[in-house]
């Protein structure tokens, strides 16, 4: 990696600090991703975005902060990129996956709150973030009671916007979130100067789709028998979508994808015959949180997909393309947003028919339901899951955890016997 | 042929020798040493069931201290182990509780021994014998004294789950000038409680068999019971039944 010092303490960042993050991450990264067997060439783009994480495309945003640009960060599935891309700014999806942040976190916040919200406010106050030190803004939403209030304290280092996101999904929800997300559009305009027109919210409809479709090839190359992709690889791909220039990543991808297709006719993979497929429902798994793939896919199994939102909830349906005034547009957006299936809804059970569904066409052997801890709207939820899978003949396993290494053992034992239990 | 199964758990390591007919047991302390224990049951139950080097068909490692095993043919983990090793002394059991030195399980099984449904308690020392281990100290007592502590009163309330919490809880109680033998009670009301709310997370059928350590104690047996509504069984070598599954699956490769 190139030296980046002096660009990282332009954006205020703790360098000595960011020294000890940069220092775990390789070793993590090579433990759970470079030792891996049989890898598709392609991941080698990949490897690079890892290796330049805090290089390469923090280097992008400045040059693009220099021409005047703003960058804005996000933490939701259900914030419309489209939008952030139509104004001319550049949206990053931030990832608060460490333990590394959960200190500095619990600094303002109580302990017994999600690990994801404790990691994005510690990431923010440690200044150990070059993507975070990087946003002009934030924009936040209402999915849980921890974020909402976290956007409060939040705010005070940042500027903070948040989106009030419905709860139930009746016609006048739709109408408010439509209208949340012209407000969004009016404060987006203020930031960066720019007016988004109907043709510049178009263009960033069809590119957002594009990035989805790229997305959904990868994830049906995962549906063949003979799997070409480990999930881990795949999570690490999702992850990526979040923060890469979207443009390459859908040709990278779309590479990758092609390579995939032709690892499937030879009969190329990296599962054996008989190794358990596994599909992944819960939480959203933020960079570098691999944890639960490691050990799914130490056992002697694959994880075939991932119903999160750094899986199919990020990327399945997409914007209607044929409305072009401003209305339909905005109508448009409300519509396909509204369909992601998060545990913030009441009642959700569109979750537990996408649960069932997705086992069915990945050919799941079983489901691991991976809870956050604290994370109450999932958590709870799982008890409806249960027993529409249990109804459905799915078995699955419960898991609840953070992001520290001390329950890897005692995880590993009950994937391990869900695994033996499958036959 | 005789099939070996080692069961390395955090507190105390089991060994079970099968032949086809004899169940040849043995347990000693699991020590800091994993491995050197490991070889040890090995030699030592090999020698018990008379058999040779040369007979033996499988070396099956279960356990926490599974890992620690190198020269198993396999290793199988503690619930399906659990599951065999129940059905074994209890060709009944379709539920096994099974609460040992740091975890505690609930094993739902078919009329094969085969796992159903299972649940384990978090990274936490709740509901384990290391609860009891825990509260022991504090009292000044032996961890199997409690048992007979606790038969002669009336529990005191101990309301925390958590291991750390409640030892401030008891010596506060003892502070406040409650005896050892309510608190002892306490305890065991406190353990069995948390016992009680993972073994309700699955379907509980009859017959309930009661597995590991914690097993050996009549109190919190008859405290399950009353929780659970139902009859809870056990054997004298219900804390063996990880090795005699182990030993079991490594037998049935064979066959």
């Amino acid at each position: 990696m190139a030296d980046y010092r002096e660009l990282w303490q332009k954006l205020g960042m703790d360098l000595e600090k960011h020294d000890v993050l940069c220092e775990v991450l390789p070793q993590l990264y090579g433990g759970v991703y470079l030792s891996q067997e049989n890898r598709p060439e392609g991941m080698n783009y990949y490897n690079f975005v890892v290796a330049e994480v805090h290089g390469l495309r923090i280097k992008e945003l400045d040059d693009h902060k220099k021409e005047g640009g703003k960058v804005v960060g996000t933490f939701c599935v259900f914030v419309p990129d489209e939008l952030i891309l139509a104004a001319g700014a550049i949206g990053v999806g931030l990832c608060a996956g460490s333990q590394f942040w959960i200190e500095d976190g619990e600094k303002v916040l109580p302990r017994n709150i999600c690990p994801l919200v404790k990691a994005f406010m510690g990431a923010k106050l440690s200044g150990t973030c070059p993507y975070f030190q990087s946003c002009d803004m934030i924009i936040g939403e209402t999915t849980c009671d921890a974020k909402k209030k976290a956007w409060e304290i939040l705010d005070d280092y940042v500027d903070t916007y948040v989106m009030d996101l419905p709860q139930m999904k009746r016609e006048k929800d739709h109408k408010k979130w439509a209208e949340e997300i012209y407000d969004l559009k009016e404060k987006l305009e203020k930031l960066t100067g720019n007016t988004i027109t109907e043709e510049k919210l178009h263009e960033a409809i069809k590119l957002c789709n594009r990035k989805r479709i790229a997305l959904q090839r990868l994830y049906n190359a995962r549906k063949a028998l003979d799997v070409p992709i480990s999930g881990k690889d795949a999570l690490l791909i999702s992850q990526i979508a979040f923060y890469d220039n979207p443009e390459r990543f859908i040709e990278m991808t779309n590479k990758l994808c092609d390579e995939l297709e032709e690892r499937i006719e030879k009969g190329i993979s990296v599962n054996k015959k008989g190794d358990k497929r596994i599909l992944i429902s819960g939480t959203p798994m933020a960079v570098p949180n691999w944890k639960m793939h490691h050990i799914v896919e130490n056992s002697g199994a694959v994880v075939v997909a991932e119903e999160t939102c750094t899986g199919t909830r990020y990327f399945e349906n997409l914007v209607d393309e044929s409305p072009t005034t401003m209305d339909g547009m905005i109508n448009a957006l409300a519509d396909r947003y509204l369909k992601i299936n998060c545990a913030c809804f009441t009642p959700n059970k569109g979750r537990e028919e996408d649960i069932i569904r997705l086992a069915k066409e990945y050919k799941a052997d079983g489901v691991i339901y991976n809870c956050l801890q604290f994370c109450h709207t999932y958590n709870i939820e799982y008890t409806n899951v249960e027993k529409a899978l249990k109804e459905a003949g799915i078995p699955v396993l419960f898991i609840e955890s953070d992001y520290s290494n001390d329950d890897v053992g005692q995880i590993q034992t009950r994937v391990e016997a869900f695994l033996e239990m499958l036959g | 042929m005789i099939s070996i199964g080692i069961d390395i758990g955090s507190v105390c390591a089991k060994a079970a020798a099968f032949d086809g007919e004899k169940m040849h047991l043995l347990m000693q302390p699991t020590g800091w040493n994993l491995k050197k224990t490991g070889e040890e049951l090995y030699r030592k139950i090999l020698r018990i069931s008379g058999g040779k080097e040369e007979d033996v068909v499988g070396i099956i490692g279960t356990g926490y201290g599974r890992v620690s095993i190198p020269f198993a043919t396999k290793k199988i983990t503690e619930i399906t182990c659990h599951a065999k090793g129940a059905k074994y002394l209890n060709p009944k059991a379709r539920t096994i509780i099974d609460v040992g030195g740091q975890d505690s399980k609930a094993i739902s099984i078919d009329d094969k021994g085969n796992v159903l449904d299972f649940i384990m308690n978090d990274k936490c020392a709740a509901g384990t014998g290391r609860f009891l281990q825990v509260m022991a100290h504090v009292l000044e007592v032996e961890v199997d004294e409690l048992e007979y502590l606790a038969a002669q009163s009336a529990p005191r309330d101990i309301n925390s789950m958590c291991a750390v919490f409640a030892e401030s809880e008891v010596i506060s109680l003892l502070a406040a000038g409650a005896t050892k033998e309510s608190i002892a009670s306490g305890i065991l009301h406190s353990i069995s409680n948390k016992i009680a709310h993972i073994a309700n997370r699955i379907e509980i059928r009859d017959l309930v068999f009661f597995t590991g350590g914690v097993s050996k104690n009549e109190q919190i047996r008859a405290i399950l019971e009353k929780k659970l509504k139902c009859t809870i069984y056990t054997h004298k070598e219900a804390q063996y039944a990880g090795a005699i599954g182990a030993a079991l699956l490594g037998y049935d490769m064979k066959n």
